[in-house]
């Protein structure tokens, strides 16, 4: 679901078409019937926006017909785990949770959702299940209205097909069997996305098929390094390794602070003290050499609320914004609400501009798509934006590592030098750093102290042997950094003084050594383990042999192939079955061994129980496998950490064609709307002038806008134009013809696509009545050897509460034969 | 690392097949060109690679000869893609070597209507002296409650997912940790 992996993924998707061959079954659920769909057992038609009661549906239907596996929800899940006596429900409330404050539109009080604890903090169980405050009794009451005829009601979908879907997944689920679910953009890009995938993991949860092979949530992610740039990361409410950005927000103005309020006293996070640390020691190093670590701290800068990148649209667009960095990114087209980008940028006083070729966003100062009616050539002489178009190198003009959608970083060789003065973003970043060291070299201000402490020396040892590029920086010695090093010697005597810069140090082995002391530098902690030795860069290891290939490049945290697989296993640490065995406790040896690194304590026995007042790892149990959570057990229910509830609820899209049939709260209640804002007009519910839903999507032979593809011959002569799915039937309402020119409008704007007429999309009967659905791809600008309309500027600005990504996958709009004047 | 064989079984085939065919025939039924054919990749250097575009992670031979990229395939031995490659990934080829792609710094200044070329070192120069007047400018220290802020609002990053683990980090590292500059954002947030 909210996947069309033959199209967006195809080589993955041969190894689910292999899966098939073998017998697995394959369905899809979707608004949209594609490639995926045409190789699945199943394809199930249904509304863009529904997702969370087609599963809440299969939620219900596991829990009232013992469809769980029991022994792996009693001793794995916080099923059995007791909720606050305060805690209400969207069935008492009408749709909101306890705790929400109208005046804010947020979650300002989520104290209710929160375990019932014992006077140490420890919280309650009922291992029965049958307390009504137990987790698992909350969840029944919750769903109980997500019934077989809601599902047809409101996503359309016959009640038998639903069924199919959800006795299929009970059936390959258990001891014996395992079932995965896949997702991408199309979940995300919602404004309850968060939710839905949540949803997923509860049924996942509730089937036992988290951390045993072949089941899982399978994040399809759409970019090369995308998993990369979280981890690392660039995003600017997370500082390395999944550890927030400190904020002044929360109480986190010292070291001991942030810790406090960002690590936790039990489980893994508990180590938070030596991964902050050891990343202010890779980051300030000497500066970071005093006894606690806060004087480097203070050198971060604090968020002060969201500062994604389409909330500082909005301030771009407002003047707050005077300079912008692009690196091979293209709002222009590829933002939503892409009209309302192109104004943004004009509003900068200058940006910087690195691709590989002249892309919509170095351009729109001369050249802007047609609006209709107001439309007009640009006047460039009332444009201020002062613009540096920097030529970049391809991944093939330069050496990293990209980490793929399943944690996996592969190392790239460098083939050949970039042409003229194209270069590497690690170019551009190195010597714009360096520069700007020497701009502010001697300043005594203490604003400028974390830039003259930032250590930054990549130079190459030797330069790169016939290369004309003598300055390039050495990548290799990032990835050292990124692994770690001691920066005092590991075993160094006590009075030692003796430091090592990165270039020289010893590299640490994994993220078990690193220490809160500052005798560690690490610049992302997941990431530890990658380089562990002079010469053994693992991100490059390419040995194709082994059942779960660990020779094979290097996935995050320790090389493990599957997360908490320590579930694999029942709680006496013996593989569920001889046919799902995958990792189990070594009763001789004395340790968990299996096919794949344990994602565990390696010695922890499984009849281990943690000594009272214990904290850290050894508070957890030997049956405890999700090591990340405090209380070692996968969550159903969230009782902390989510803006939008601790349970996934329906909610409409932003823009939806019909009431919530559920609840009188008509859309996320936590989502950002921005309704002041004149370009992000939203249309009413069941509005007439916009009665058509849309959802957008890939091709193969595209990426994102553009900016990798338009330009390239043999990839415009298979997908030359933009185009539009529509039904016969609204074709035939709307007297469009196929193969001829639409005109497409939403409150923001209109473009114009060629009429792709198919049964690929099928009118839906929702609440009584008959829903259009079309679907657009979102590849094309007006720069390129391919050009056409810009898909992103017909959506909206609604921004899912809890990761402020937009909703492109399902809003609403009209469409009529014709061509833009 | 393991030297990926570079093909030559079918060649051998051939040539076999020539020496019978030529058999109790007085004319040579294949040119000497033709026996002499080999696959052009045969004594071009394999690069190891992985393909820019989505997040699967398949592996690339990018064939270099002489300096230059002459072709890119997909490697036989990734457990990922078998030396299989989808549209855009056997596309590579012209991502990598394509005459559209820009090679020198282009520069519009404010309110100008045409591109000016300039050099990089000028570039480079110019965009340091922003950063730090525009950072200078706008930093803050505190907020007026006397909380400890020590950033900047007025500067901002967007960074594709393409960008190397490496660059991602220095990006992080530079413009964050250096500059104080809060909105450091990517295409995984979208």
């Amino acid at each position: 679901m909210g996947s069309n992996m033959a199209e967006a993924h195809p080589i993955a998707f041969a190894s689910v078409v292999k899966a098939k061959e073998l017998g697995a079954k394959v369905m899809h659920v979707d608004p949209h019937y594609s490639r995926t769909s045409a190789l699945a057992n199943l394809y199930v038609s249904t509304r863009a926006g529904s997702d969370i009661v087609f599963l809440g549906a299969i939620i219900r239907h596991i829990l009232e017909n013992q469809g769980y596996f029991h022994d792996y929800v009693v001793n794995y899940t916080n099923a059995a785990t007791l909720i606050r006596a305060d805690f209400k429900d969207t069935e008492e409330l009408d749709g909101l949770f306890s705790g929400y404050d109208a005046q804010s539109e947020t979650y300002s009080d989520q104290s209710s959702w929160d375990y019932e604890r014992d006077k140490d903090g420890r919280p309650l169980t009922d291992p029965t299940l049958q307390n009504p405050r137990c987790v698992f009794q909350v969840m029944r009451r919750h769903y109980a209205r997500y019934t077989p005829e809601m599902v047809e009601r409101v996503c359309g979908v016959p009640r038998e097909q639903w069924l199919q879907v959800a006795q299929t997944l009970i059936e390959n689920s258990g001891r014996e069997r395992t079932s995965a679910i896949c997702y991408a953009v199309g979940w995300t890009q919602q404004s309850k996305g968060v939710q839905i995938i949540r949803a997923a993991a509860i049924i996942q949860l509730l089937l036992g098929n988290i951390g045993r092979p072949g089941g899982g949530i399978m994040a399809l992610r759409g970019h090369a390094s995308i998993q990369g740039s979280t981890d690392v990361p660039t995003l600017y409410d997370l500082l390395a390794g999944y550890m927030p950005q400190p904020s002044a927000l929360l109480p986190q103005q010292t070291l001991e602070e942030y810790i406090a309020t960002s690590g936790q006293k039990y489980g893994w996070w508990s180590n938070t003290p030596a991964y902050i640390r050891s990343l202010l020691q890779a980051w300030y190093g000497d500066a970071a050499n005093e006894e606690d670590g806060n004087c480097s701290y203070r050198l971060i800068p604090k968020i002060i609320g969201d500062h994604s990148h389409l909330v500082t649209s909005y301030a771009m667009l407002d003047g707050k914004v005077k300079g912008y960095l692009l690196f091979g990114q293209n709002p222009a087209a590829g933002s939503t609400n892409a009209r309302m980008q192109r104004k943004a940028l004009e509003q900068l006083d200058w940006m910087v501009v690195r691709d590989l070729y002249e892309v919509e966003s170095a351009a729109f100062w001369y050249k802007q798509p047609g609006y209709g009616p107001e439309s007009s050539p640009v006047d460039s002489s009332k444009i201020k934006t002062e613009i540096f178009l920097m030529p970049a190198a391809a991944s093939t003009e330069k050496e990293g590592s990209f980490t793929n959608t399943q944690r996996m970083l592969q190392w790239r060789d460098k083939a050949v030098d970039p042409s003229g003065d194209a270069r590497s973003d690690l170019w551009f970043v190195y010597h714009l750093g360096k520069r700007l060291k020497e701009l502010y070299a001697g300043s005594k201000e203490w604003r400028d102290q974390g830039l003259l402490s930032l250590t930054w020396d990549y130079d190459m040892e030797h330069p790169e042997e016939g290369s004309r590029i003598t300055d390039e920086p050495d990548a290799l010695l990032v990835l050292k950094e990124l692994n770690g090093y001691y920066v005092r010697p590991p075993d160094a005597k006590e009075g030692e003084k003796k430091t090592y810069t990165l270039r020289a140090a010893p590299h640490v082995p994994g993220f078990s050594v690193l220490k809160s002391d500052g005798s560690t530098a690490c610049g992302s902690w997941i990431y530890s383990g990658v380089y562990p030795a002079p010469g053994k860069n693992l991100a490059a290891a390419r040995n194709p042999e082994g059942r779960t290939f660990l020779g094979w490049g290097y996935s995050w945290p320790a090389n493990r192939r599957i997360l908490y697989n320590r579930a694999s296993a029942d709680p006496q640490g013996r593989p569920w079955s001889e046919r799902k065995k995958y990792v189990w406790w070594d009763e001789a040896e004395k340790k968990w061994t299996g096919y794949d690194v344990p994602d565990f304590p390696v010695g922890k026995p499984p009849d281990f129980k943690p000594a009272p007042g214990a904290v850290g790892i050894d508070a957890h149990s030997g049956s405890d496998p999700f090591i990340m959570k405090p209380d070692g057990k996968g969550w159903l229910f969230v009782p902390k950490g989510l803006k939008d509830g601790p349970l996934p609820t329906h909610y409409e899209a932003a823009e939806s064609p019909v009431h919530n049939a559920l609840y009188r709260q008509q859309s996320n209640p936590a989502a950002k709307y921005f309704r002041d804002r004149p370009d992000n007009q939203l249309a009413a519910v069941d509005d007439e002038n916009f009665p058509i839903v849309v959802t957008t999507y890939r091709l193969t032979e595209h990426h994102v806008s553009g900016p990798m593809t338009r330009w390239m011959p043999w990839l415009n002569a298979l997908q030359p134009s933009l185009f539009v799915e529509l039904s016969p039937e609204l074709a035939s309402e709307r007297q469009i013809r196929h193969g001829e020119w639409v005109i497409i409008n939403t409150p923001r704007g209109e473009i114009e696509a060629r009429a792709m007429v198919t049964r690929r999309m099928r009118p839906l009967f929702v609440a009584g009545r008959v829903v259009h659905q079309i679907g657009l791809p979102f590849h094309w600008g007006f720069q390129g050897k391919s050009k056409g309309s810009i898909t992103n500027d017909l959506a909206h600005m609604v921004l899912e509460p809890n990761v402020s990504i937009e909703e492109a996958k399902a809003f609403t709009c009209n469409i009529r034969p014709g061509r833009m004047p | 690392m393991q030297e990926h064989t570079l093909l030559p079984e079918p060649v051998r085939a051939q040539s076999i097949l020539s020496e019978v065919m030529e058999i109790g025939s007085r004319v040579q039924p294949f040119s000497s060109e033709s026996r002499e054919k080999a696959p052009r990749i045969r004594d071009a250097k394999a690069v190891h690679s992985v393909c820019p575009y989505c997040a699967v992670g398949c592996s690339l031979n990018v064939y270099v000869k002489d300096g230059h990229v002459i072709d890119i395939e997909g490697d036989p031995n990734s457990p990922i893609n078998h030396g299989t490659l989808c549209p855009k990934g056997s596309a590579t080829f012209q991502y990598t070597v394509n005459s559209s792609r820009l090679t020198q710094v282009l520069y519009r200044a404010p309110y100008s209507d045409h591109w000016e070329v300039k050099s990089l070192d000028w570039a480079m120069e110019q965009i340091a002296q922003r950063v730090k007047k525009t950072r200078d400018e706008t930093f803050v220290e505190r907020l007026p409650d006397g909380r400890e802020v020590n950033h900047t609002l007025a500067m901002a990053s967007l960074g594709g997912a393409t960008l190397d683990v490496e660059e991602n980090y220095l990006m992080k590292k530079l413009l964050t940790g250096g500059l104080g500059i809060v909105s450091i954002e990517n295409q995984a947030r979208i």
